[in-house]
Order: structure tokens, then C-alpha cells, then sequence
């Protein structure tokens, strides 16, 4: 009974912790792309100093908002907030990871999607029909390949809930399997495409001809913009984790004491930290892709999780 | 039926370069411009000399590491080299050609991927060697490069095309048999040379007499175009027309 209720409240805190750090990542993130770039680079704490603004501030609505607009800001945060509570952070096997498997995330970031292009459609204004058409445009794209490089692992660990994706992981210790060299690429295409980075959006502009994800949200003010804006950043640090835990899953706590969650608290902060510095880099080396680009570069990115999935069944078994 | 994870890290390294040279040819089958495809053969060359190379290092079988020298000082460096020499010359490294369906052409390879699998099944199930099951990547990579010759015009493209089945077919050698005699393995990669070096005349004369690379003109009886204007098929080119 005791150990039960250890392991909720620390699922709690697990969660806890993964919402209040989102804005920290994308504030590194910032910074190191500042320094990259030598700007002057603004302090790590200002993302929290701007959320707080937002907070502070009346929302403006639109006369003709329906329901949908003024829902969908707290949807989209509890899609994340969801999701952030099923991924294993600091440590594997609590309770919350039973919550929901892969299959069921890649879902909640698809009800995120869709009130996010209902409330772009539902003001009427231009910006948002069309950030709300081309957002769907990408979605389809990108999901198909999400979930076949996701298929890859399942099919791996023989199961699609994260902790035993893991466990199996830990367990296997290094083994150089192209399989998941190929879904990880593949996974990391997606993750650039889903999360609006470069080249396929770029989050720090509102240029009309290119902005995708800005454009849906044009209309947003206040507490409304600053949950959006706080879900985004949720959903970069989802897709980090994902990609840090699950190919590199060393450091995760197996168990609940205070020196294996101390090292899997390090563990994880050093590998997001290490990949933000990779996404600075590729954000910096790449150019913003035209938009009849970005289906060419989905398309690849399906066809690395296929070849994920196909070098599994052909190299691996057997 | 042993478990990938219990085969040692050696052979899965084998299989981990297996499988990015299968990635070479998907690379080059999407690759629409000329100089970064030479770059990209040059690639599948490398990876195929570090493949050779361990399964010579696990297999003890020495007469590989020649061909995996071979492989690098022909695939990697002189036949890259000569190309890139002759898109220079030629004035078409800019060029880049459009390809009708480029999703739709993966999406075949992929299926030439499995196809390949189904077909070296009862192949790798009578093998007994350790890297049994790469043999499916290289069928499927002789497979990608005749797909590649199918699909693109430019006779550049053809030969890289033509020279990746041959990447293939010594891979499939390599990991089916440890490798053919040495004797037959320098023969073909002096042929291989050979063909390279032909294929540059080859160009050379094409583009003089057609002023493109482009293997569809060597259909066209250049005269019958000339003495009948707008007579053509429905096939040929715009400016044919009245």
C-alpha cells in the first residue's frame, strides 16, 4: 500500500515537473540558437517571464467566437497535459505510464491538432483557414510515418506502452539495430514537422505566406495564447523525451529511491540539453522548405520508418 | 532462430551497414541532381568497403580485406572521380532532373525491398552463415538499381544506376559466399573500370550529336525529325510542332 501511494505521488511530481520544465527546454533552446547565431542571447527565465505576462492579460475575443475557440486552448493544454503524465521522464513503471501507450499519444496530439484547426476555421478570418488547411496537410503526412516508426519499436519490444518499450530497451543493453537507427531518423523528421520547427515552419516569425501553426492561433490573446504557447512548448519536450528515452534509455530510474531518481533527473536533463544543441544546429544549417516542399520531405521521413520497419523483418528475425 | 540482440556486436554491425547501403540506394533513387548522386554512390561504395571489411574481420576469410581495398580505391575514389570529372566537363553538375512520381518511386523500391525478401527466404533459410540474412538487402539493392536505370533518362543517372547493380551483385557475393575468387573479383572490377571509362566516351559522343544526355533522342531517327515537320508522334517533343 505504501509503495502504491510512493509511486502515485511520484507520478504526480513526474508530471509536475515535466509541465514546469517545458518552458525551460524552449528557452535553452532559444538561447543556444542566440548564441549560435551571435545575438544576444536573453536569459533562460524570460519564456517563464513572457508566460506570465500572458497570464496576467485580459483575453481579447472575437464577436463571433463560438464555443469551440474559447474551449479549445484549455483542450489543447489537457491533451498535453495528458500526454506529458503517460511518458516516462525521471523514471519507468509508474503508475501513470499504464495510462496510455504510444498509439494513444499519437492520438492525443491528433485531438490537439483538430481543435487547434477548428478555433483557426471557427474566427473566419483568412490566416486562419488557411494555417488550419495547411496544418491538416502536414498531420496527414506526418502521421502515418509517426506511427509506423512507432510500429518499429512495438514490433521490437513486442509491446506499445513506453515502459516496457524501455524496460525491454535497458534490458537488450547496446545492440546496433538499424531497425531503430531508421525509426529514430524517421521519428526525428516528424518530430521537426510536428512541433513547427525549421525547415517546414518556423516558430519565431508570423510571415503570412509561410507561417502554418502561427497562423491558427493569430486570434489568440491573454491566458488563451499563453496555454497554447505553454502546450507547444509541452509538445517540443514530449517529443524530446521520446526520443531520449526510448533510444537512449540509460540513466532512467528502475526504481523509486532517492540516488536512482537524483541520477535519472541528471540523466535526463544532460540528454535534452545535448539535443537541443542538435536541433540548434539543425535549425541553423537548414533553410525554411517552401510549403510543395514539405510533402517531399514528410515523404521521406515515412519512407525511413518503413525502411525501420522492413530492415526489422528482414535483418533482424530469423 | 537466434535472437539479434545474441549474435554479437560484430555481426550487427555487419547488418547495421547492410542496411544503410540499402539506404544508399533509396538515397540515390530520390537524388534528382547530378553531382550530389555521384556523391551519394560514392557513399553506398564506402559503406560497402567498412561492410566488407567486417565481415572479413568475423569471418577471417583474408582475401576480403583486398576486396574491400579494391572496393574503396575504385568505388570511393576513381570511378566518383571520373564521373565527376565528365559532369564537370560536360557543364551539367547544375543540372537536375525531374523525375515523374518521386514518392511513388520510393514507395516501389520499398516494395522491391519486400519482394527481394520474399524471394532469398528459403535462401537464407538453407544458409548457415551469420550474415545470412543481408542477402535480401542485396537483391533488393540490384533490384533499386535497375529501378533506377528505369526511371531516370539522363545517362548519367543510367550508369550509376548500372554501377549500384554491381554494388549489389558483390555484396550478395560478399555476405551469401564470403566473397567469389579473387581472380573473378578483379576481373569485374577491371571491367567495372573499363565500362566507366567507355561510358565517358560515350557521353561525349552523345552530346555531341544530340547536345543532351538525355537516352530517349537515341530513339529518333534525328533526319525523319528534320525532312517532317509536325508529322511526329504523339510522344515528341514541343517544338516539333508547327
Amino acid at each position: 500500500m505504501d509503495h502504491y501511494l510512493t509511486a502515485w505521488l511520484l507520478a504526480a511530481a513526474q508530471t509536475a515537473l515535466f509541465v514546469a520544465a517545458a518552458p525551460l527546454l524552449a528557452g535553452w533552446v532559444k538561447r543556444v540558437k542566440c548564441h549560435m547565431q551571435n545575438r544576444a542571447a536573453p536569459p533562460v527565465a524570460q519564456v517563464y517571464r513572457d508566460l506570465a505576462k500572458l497570464f496576467r492579460k485580459q483575453p481579447v475575443i472575437a464577436e463571433n467566437a463560438s464555443w469551440v475557440f474559447r474551449a479549445t486552448p484549455y483542450i489543447v493544454f489537457g491533451a498535453m497535459l495528458l500526454s506529458a503524465a503517460a511518458i516516462p521522464l525521471v523514471a519507468v513503471d509508474l503508475p501513470t505510464g499504464a495510462i496510455a501507450d504510444v498509439i494513444v499519444l499519437v492520438g492525443f496530439a491528433a485531438l490537439a491538432r483538430f481543435f487547434t484547426a477548428l478555433a483557426g476555421l471557427d474566427i473566419g478570418t483568412a490566416f486562419g483557414g488557411m494555417g488550419s488547411s495547411r496544418e491538416m496537410t502536414v498531420a496527414a503526412l506526418a502521421e502515418p510515418a509517426m506511427l509506423m516508426a512507432v510500429f518499429t519499436l512495438s514490433m521490437t519490444a513486442n509491446s506499445t506502452n513506453l515502459s516496457a518499450v524501455i524496460n525491454f530497451n535497458l534490458d537488450a543493453g547496446l545492440v546496433l539495430r538499424p531497425s531503430f537507427l531508421f525509426a529514430l531518423s524517421g521519428f526525428a523528421m516528424v518530430a521537426v514537422a510536428e512541433t513547427g520547427r525549421i525547415p517546414v515552419d518556423n516558430p519565431a516569425t508570423h510571415l503570412e505566406l509561410t507561417m502554418i501553426h502561427e497562423a491558427m492561433i493569430l486570434e489568440y490573446s491573454g491566458r488563451h495564447l499563453g496555454l497554447i504557447e505553454w502546450a507547444n512548448q509541452i509538445k517540443l519536450m514530449i517529443y524530446a523525451v521520446l526520443m531520449a528515452n526510448v533510444f537512449w534509455p540509460w540513466g532512467i530510474a528502475r526504481e523509486f529511491t532517492a540516488p536512482a531518481l537524483a541520477l535519472g533527473a541528471v540523466a535526463i536533463a544532460a540528454k535534452l540539453a545535448l539535443l537541443a544543441v542538435a536541433l540548434v544546429v539543425w535549425e541553423t544549417v537548414m533553410a525554411k522548405m517552401r510549403l510543395f516542399r514539405v510533402p517531399q520531405f514528410l515523404g521521406f521521413a515515412l519512407l525511413l520508418s518503413l525502411l525501420g520497419m522492413l530492415t526489422h523483418v528482414v535483418l533482424e528475425t530469423g | 532462430m537466434t535472437q539479434f540482440a545474441q549474435i554479437g556486436v560484430f555481426n550487427q554491425a555487419i547488418v547495421l551497414f547492410a542496411a544503410l547501403v540499402l539506404f544508399t540506394s533509396f538515397i540515390m533513387l530520390a537524388q534528382t541532381r547530378m553531382l550530389p548522386l555521384i556523391f551519394s554512390f560514392a557513399w553506398q561504395g564506402a559503406l560497402l568497403a567498412v561492410a566488407t571489411a567486417l565481415v572479413a574481420f568475423v569471418s577471417g576469410h583474408s582475401h576480403l580485406y583486398v576486396s574491400a581495398l579494391m572496393t574503396v580505391a575504385l568505388k570511393v575514389v576513381a570511378i566518383p572521380w571520373l564521373l565527376y570529372r565528365l559532369t564537370l566537363q560536360l557543364k551539367i553538375q547544375f543540372d537536375a532532373e525531374p523525375v515523374r512520381h518521386p514518392s511513388l518511386l520510393l514507395l516501389g523500391g520499398a516494395g522491391l525491398v519486400i519482394f527481394s525478401y520474399s524471394v532469398a527466404l528459403p535462401v537464407v533459410h538453407r544458409s548457415g552463415l551469420a550474415t545470412r540474412n543481408t542477402i535480401a538487402v542485396s537483391v533488393a539493392v540490384i533490384l533499386i538499381g535497375m529501378l533506377l536505370m528505369i526511371a531516370r533518362k539522363k545517362a548519367l543517372a543510367q550508369v550509376i544506376g548500372f554501377m549500384s547493380i554491381e554494388n549489389g551483385l558483390f555484396f550478395s557475393a560478399v555476405v551469401s559466399t564470403y566473397g567469389m575468387p579473387l581472380v573473378v573479383e578483379l576481373g569485374v572490377a577491371f571491367d567495372v573500370l573499363v565500362a566507366a571509362i567507355l561510358f565517358g566516351v560515350f557521353f561525349l559522343h552523345m552530346r555531341e550529336s544530340f547536345d543532351s544526355l538525355d537516352v530517349d533522342r537515341l530513339t529518333r531517327l534525328s533526319e525523319a525529325r528534320d525532312s517532317l515537320p509536325g508529322h511526329g508522334e504523339a510522344g515528341e517533343a514541343p517544338e516539333s510542332h508547327p
